[in-house]
């Protein structure tokens, strides 16, 4: 109880001070579906003019102290990610952009983006290559250097899978209504495997699902779906519905059934608003799967979550050489629940959430860097609902476009 | 003199922002109030194993690439055993068997006995219990917190707990003989009878003889995971006999399988609370009283052990390690090895109060998680126990809920 009333002094003076000293920021003037683009290392190349192509990417670190239940492992720095970005403008209508990542140093590395867009139309751009479905706002705007936070909202990425990369095609394009700008993806991929049962978290897990085969073949010859819907308005941002679904499962090979074929519907809303000076970003999402009987009750048919995320500038001032440094205050709050569902033995809820908070300060040198501490509350219920192991922690980091 | 000073501040500011800090983090725990965690005194080598054992056993989960199925339960051992505590009805084990007259007629091992897995891996089938089944018990995983104390108690202390109570004659419990596996090499110190069989003390109706067994098997039947002691995965007989899964046998080697044994032999004792409550020193006395104790024996004591924490310890688990007849509400007519299907061991008490934390916030008690309270599970008692049960059914309500909130202590 005492913790909770010194949370919410603290929640309570970030944003008193917000009241007070409020410097303004921008809403994107890009809409999500192109945040692939909005990359400052395509717009300098293409300011210079002297050539096609662009190299870029960007590069994440942090700190991390948390303790859970009383039992920490004391202090550690993480690499997060170096990422590099390969643009090209191969023609006035035709682009490539490639995304290479190297998570932890070396231990992951993907290549996440590597697609080709005709743009027969503004209103109809063909897509082909590794893309990036558009599954809710994170998947095709995940770059460190644009949150504010350190840790990648949970529903994001536990209950969405981002990030996600599939081969796949289709198009996109965007259309003006009235003061609006509407636009739309509609792409066919491979989709998810096995792995969204056959996994070592002991849950149903789209995540898990993702696999690098996937990249050569599909696992069952049959494609997903993703598509979304967005409406964006420059004076307050941009609201979105996306889909994805397929058949996940392996259910044919070599002309022998295997098994019937199971699938999985993901619905996701997102939002991205300016509200005079604060910016409100979130997403929330609803998974529904089919899962065989024979896992058991600990994989759930239905997951949901979501993440709320404010950010509001506090002040801008220049240190030194650096000019108009933004300080924003941040606050999150997100919850997952990995298994709606009811015990079949005793008709009792199942738990498997998590739900967490996130206060935090961000100072912003430019769009493309900042700094930032975090200090991070989550609240873990296990399968059964047992009492929640709680973890709370401090977090320092950096993101930088280069 | 003035970097003094700066210095003196800046410590001091970096001091109490760590206090302020820590402040903001999550509290550890009273030791009492948890069940998972090191017996004290384990050497610094000793403590290297642990954590290893610790890691397999909670952290491990299986998948069909890692030896997972073809058949299985569950998924890995914190799946049934969280937090080291009592299990969850969901994943209770199902156990058959075909009797008569409350004896063995056939262990149905070329029927998928003695235990169902309800679970199977992508391309395989489930088991489903067989029609000749007429004895089929759910049983929910017990905590094994304590365990290696329990091991190391000397047959012959639970033998003369056998003849004393004949003596006594307020309760006869008796030992259950069992065959010893190929693997296993039984201690100097445990006996055998006649035909070669050693005394179990594991499981609801004690068919194992060690820690080392009873995690083999779990391994095998609940996780469907060989081993270098066991190679050969459950089957679903009732499909054909070659529904194995493609991962190269033994799944796990033996070092992964000491690792979790040795982990389990020095998992803490249960510590009690509230000791000095005056409720909870009546309860305990009224417990004694009524002759729970009979069965339910306070206190015991280890024999020499490999291990130097486990050697000679007095310790109060509330067991006498022995099968009793508990009447017909809780005989399933299932039978394990050569007990009577009404027979099942006396379950220690330790740890039972911390059993909702590991529960999902509620008591499942018995063997089958069917009592969801204390005095629940007090009145299921029947056979050997009735009359303790009467006794206790003749308490006043206050007297009862000393009793409870005893039980609620350990």
């Amino acid at each position: 109880m005492l913790r909770f009333g010194r949370l919410a002094i603290l929640a309570g003076a970030l944003f008193l001070i917000v009241a007070n000293w409020s410097y303004g920021q921008d809403v994107d003037s890009v809409a999500n579906k192109d945040a692939i683009f909005a990359r400052p290392f395509i717009f300098q190349g293409n300011v210079s003019k002297q050539t096609t192509t662009a190299i870029g990417g960007y590069l994440e670190g942090n700190t991390n102290y948390f303790v859970t239940n009383g039992v920490g492992d004391g202090f550690s720095m993480e690499m997060r990610r170096f990422n590099i970005f390969l643009y090209s403008s191969i023609s006035d209508r035709i682009r490539f952009l490639s995304e290479l990542e190297f998570e932890h140093g070396t231990e992951e590395i993907a290549l996440e983006t590597a697609l080709l867009d005709f743009e027969l139309h503004p209103s109809f751009i063909l897509r082909a290559g590794v893309i990036l479905p558009p599954i809710g706002y994170f998947n095709q705007n995940h770059d460190g250097p644009k949150w504010e936070f350190i840790d990648r909202p949970l529903v994001s990425t536990t209950i969405l899978p981002a990030t996600l990369s599939e081969i796949g095609f289709g198009f996109h394009g965007n259309v003006p209504v009235k003061t609006l700008t509407v636009t739309y993806e509609v792409y066919l991929t491979n989709g998810l495997n096995d792995n969204v049962v056959a996994n070592e978290i002991n849950r149903t897990s789209l995540t898990s699902g993702k696999g690098g085969a996937l990249f050569e073949e599909d696992n069952n010859g049959s494609p997903s779906l993703s598509s979304r819907i967005g409406f964006k308005s420059r004076k307050y941002g941009e609201l979105g519905f996306s889909y994805y679904g397929g058949v996940y499962n392996t259910f044919k090979s070599d002309g022998l059934n295997l098994d019937v074929k199971r699938g999985l519907n993901v619905l996701a809303i997102d939002v991205n608003f300016q509200v005079s000076r604060l910016r409100i970003i979130g997403e929330t999402a609803w998974i529904n799967a089919d899962i065989p009987q024979s896992f058991g009750q600990q994989f759930g048919s239905e997951q949901w979550g979501f993440h709320l995320d404010l950010i509001y500038p506090l002040s801008t001032f220049n240190l030194f050489s650096l000019e108009r440094i933004t300080l924003n205050g941040n606050f999150r709050i997100e919850r997952v629940d990995y298994n709606i569902d009811n015990f079949n033995e005793t008709g009792t809820k199942i738990f498997d959430e998590v739900t967490a908070i996130v206060p935090g300060l961000s100072l912003r040198f430019s769009r493309s860097t900042l700094i930032r501490a975090n200090y991070r509350y989550h609240w873990e219920r296990d399968f059964f609902g047992n009492p929640a192991s709680k973890t709370g922690g401090f977090q320092f980091g950096f993101a930088s476009y280069f | 003199m003035q970097g003094r000073i700066w210095q003196h501040f800046l410590n001091i500011l970096l001091l109490s922002g760590l206090a302020a800090c820590q402040s903001f983090l999550p509290d550890l725990p009273e030791e009492n109030e948890l069940l998972d965690g090191p017996e004290e005194g384990l050497s610094t080598e000793e403590q290297g194993i642990f954590l290893a054992g610790d890691i397999a056993f909670n952290d491990e989960i299986f998948t069909p690439a890692t030896g997972l199925g073809p058949i299985f339960v569950a998924s890995s051992c914190a799946s049934c055993h969280v937090g080291d505590g009592k299990g969850h009805p969901t994943n209770a084990l199902t156990r058959f068997s075909q009797t008569a007259s409350n004896e063995i007629v056939n262990r149905l091992l070329d029927k998928g006995g003695p235990q169902l897995q309800h679970r199977s891996i992508p391309g395989f089938t489930a088991e489903q219990i067989p029609p000749e089944a007429n004895g089929v018990s759910k049983v929910v995983a017990p905590a094994v917190t304590g365990l290696g104390f329990l091991a190391a108690i000397p047959d012959q202390t639970i033998l003369d707990l056998v003849v004393q109570q004949r003596d006594e004659g307020i309760v006869s419990g008796e030992v259950q003989w069992v065959d010893v596996p190929g693997y296993l090499k039984p201690e100097p110190w445990q006996i055998t009878n006649s035909e070669a069989q050693y005394i179990g003390r594991f499981g609801k109706k004690s068919a194992a003889i060690s820690i080392l067994q009873q995690v083999v098997g779990a391994y095998k039947q609940d996780m469907g995971v060989t081993t270098d002691f066991d190679t050969e995965d459950p089957i679903n007989f009732s499909l054909s006999a070659n529904q194995i899964d493609p991962t190269i046998d033994p799944e796990i080697p033996a070092s992964t399988v000491n690792g979790v044994v040795f982990y389990i032999r020095t998992l803490k004792r249960p510590l009690p609370r509230n000791q000095d409550e005056p409720s909870v020193i009546a309860g305990k006395s009224l417990f004694s009283q009524i002759q729970c104790s009979s069965c339910h024996l306070p206190v015991l004591k280890t024999g020499l052990s490999d291990i130097s924490i486990l050697s000679e310890q007095e310790f109060y688990p509330y067991t006498d390690m022995l099968l009793h007849d508990m009447g017909p509400e809780l005989d399933d007519g299932h039978v394990d090895g050569n007990e009577l299907s009404f027979e099942w061991r006396t379950p220690p008490l330790w740890g039972l109060g911390l059993a909702p934390d590991s529960q999902g916030g509620q008591f499942f008690l018995m063997h089958d998680g069917r009592a969801t309270s204390i005095e629940e599970a007090i009145l299921l008692h029947g056979g050997e126990s009735e009359s303790m049960k009467e006794s206790f059914e003749a308490l006043d309500r206050d007297k009862k809920n000393q009793i409870i909130e005893f039980l609620e202590s350990l």
